[in-house]
């Protein structure tokens, strides 16, 4: 097997006291679909964000594509390029057309042409089924039309990879679809992608691996069928029981969870 | 003293509520009525005309007072403003940089201009530069000098301003831009910057109708004829003939461009509040 697409080495990252990541070993390679799951805190989110930088990791090392992110000597906008990243708030620029959200960077960082920009921007909203709404502000959109936006913008900078920062929580239940529908499509093409998120049945159907993370650290990472049908540890039962089933978590349980997670 | 108190409220012998609103109200109209026409009796109505409305020494003031003194006067103002934005522009990239000294340094000069009349500024410039530089000559003459002194005094403002603007705009805004690959410059200049601008827009119009104002200080500058704007317009014409009224159109001027500015202005907030809900 060649090198994998994303190779993250022992890392750990505090904030001040806080430690949130402890130790991180993680690998993917070119193609693979990893949906990391955990219970909030549990660091999946920075773990994510070390992988662009946009945390800087305490201790460790980050590599993408070969290229290590961690390197002080490493050109980090220029790797950036190659690494698209889909937020929870979708993080549009609200004061540029939906077309524009596309072209700008293209521009402004690719210094590619505007006939070119337009072109390829027009292609990537016709990916997520937006070509209508070319004109319109981010403002006057649905929150899934928005995320459908922002996962455009980054495809239109052609990245090798896709790190998925919990893309479905700030939507309305009935929007989820549409940008999971998106989020498949992109895997069945072939795209490597990071995707932490609380979507079950995305993960079952659509990754390639679950990594299960609690208390900063990795406590189960197989496939869907192994970590979420058949988990082995107590933690990942306790999540994964509370999640597919919200209603049946009683408040005794929970007491003794919040005790046996904080440790 | 409540009604809502949990004893029955006692029987006031005093006045009710509704009764003392009234008589508040009525009070406040009698002394209004009363100076109104306090005013009217006391004010010699033939001599303020006389003194202020003299139509044809303000006929004769058209077109001067316009195509000179509004002129100039819009002229200082805009340089003036033109100079504060960049310079507060620099000043407030300087507050938010990484690296102490330019902190400290933004810091300081926002605390001293923000602390200095605007005058003082003026006579610095006119009067202690000169003298401390001899043979130094500050470009455009007294434009460049006014545009200079009223960007000293704006920058300080237009500085913490923008700096406000810029901290408006949300992290996620920055975040966005990094990972797309933009530098830290760029993701300024592109994303955040046009953002903070548009945050900022009512404060800075308020920050041009105060230079305009301000504008008026470069009489103590020393100015040609060529170059005198409203106030020294309206002054030298009103000891020239002895009379007010060129004070009172030179006064209209100003009112002219402040108060549509003023609307705008509000119209600007009402729309911010409206995109906000």
């Amino acid at each position: 097997m060649s090198r994998p697409e994303i190779d993250v080495r022992g890392l750990y990252k505090s904030f001040g006291q806080n430690r949130v990541l402890r130790g991180i070993d993680l690998e993917i390679g070119r193609g693979e679909v990893v949906c990391v799951i955990g219970p909030s805190g549990s660091g999946k989110s920075t773990l994510l964000r070390c992988v662009n930088l946009l945390e800087e990791p305490t201790e460790g090392r980050v590599f993408v594509g070969g290229t290590e992110l961690t390197d002080p000597d490493v050109d980090i906008d220029a790797a950036r390029r190659r690494i698209g990243m889909v937020f929870q708030q979708f993080n549009l620029f609200p004061h540029l057309t939906v077309t524009e959200n596309l072209t700008l960077p293209q521009r402004r960082v690719l210094r590619r042409g505007k006939a070119r920009a337009a072109k390829v921007a027009a292609e990537n909203l016709a990916r997520v089924g937006l070509s209508e709404k070319a004109d319109a502000y981010p403002s006057s959109l649905s929150g899934g039309q928005q995320q459908r936006v922002a996962i455009a913008r980054a495809l239109a900078m052609g990245p090798e990879v896709m790190l998925f920062d919990e893309p479905t929580s700030a939507l309305d239940p009935e929007l989820v679809g549409d940008v999971l529908a998106v989020m498949r499509m992109l895997a069945d093409e072939g795209m490597t992608m990071m995707v932490v998120t609380h979507e079950m049945t995305f993960a079952r159907e659509v990754a390639d691996r679950v990594v299960f993370m609690d208390g900063g650290v990795i406590v189960e990472d197989g496939t869907p069928d192994r970590v979420i049908k058949a988990p082995r540890h107590e933690r990942t039962r306790h999540f994964l029981s509370r999640l597919l089933d919200p209603a049946m978590a009683d408040v005794e349980e929970e007491t003794s969870d919040q005790v046996g997670g904080g440790t | 003293m409540t009604d809502t108190g949990l004893d029955a409220p006692p029987r006031r012998k005093g006045l009710t509520r509704r009764r003392k609103r009234g008589l508040s109200r009525g009070a406040q109209y009698t002394v209004f009525v009363a100076a109104v026409i306090a005013l009217a009796v006391t004010a010699d109505w033939g001599r303020l005309g006389n003194q202020f409305a003299q139509t044809d020494i303000a006929r004769r003031m058209f077109p001067d007072v316009i195509t000179l003194a509004l002129k100039n006067t819009v002229l200082f103002t805009v340089s003036g403003f033109v100079v504060g934005l960049a310079l507060g522009m620099v000043i407030a990239l300087m507050r938010l940089s990484s690296v102490g000294p330019y902190r400290w340094l933004a810091g300081i000069y926002i605390e001293i201009f923000r602390g200095l009349p605007a005058l003082l500024i003026f006579i610095f410039i006119g009067v202690a530069v000169p003298l401390a530089f001899p043979g130094t000559e500050i470009v455009g003459g007294t434009y460049g000098k006014v545009a200079l002194a009223l960007g000293l005094v704006a920058a300080a403002y237009m500085a913490e301003t923008i700096r406000a603007g810029i901290q408006a705009v949300p992290r996620g805004q920055m975040e966005a831009a990094r990972s797309l690959g933009f530098s830290p410059a760029r993701a300024m200049a592109s994303v955040i910057v046009p953002q903070a601008f548009r945050i900022i827009l009512p404060p800075l119009t308020n920050e041009l109708v105060l230079l305009f104002k301000d504008s008026s200080l470069v009489l103590f500058l020393g100015v040609t004829l060529e170059e005198r704007e409203l106030s020294k317009y309206g002054r030298d014409l009103a000891s020239q003939t002895a009379n007010s009224t060129p004070i009172l159109v030179a006064g209209l001027c100003y009112l002219l461009i402040t108060i549509p500015l003023g609307f705008v202005v509000r119209r600007m907030e009402a729309k911010a509040q409206e995109a906000v809900r």
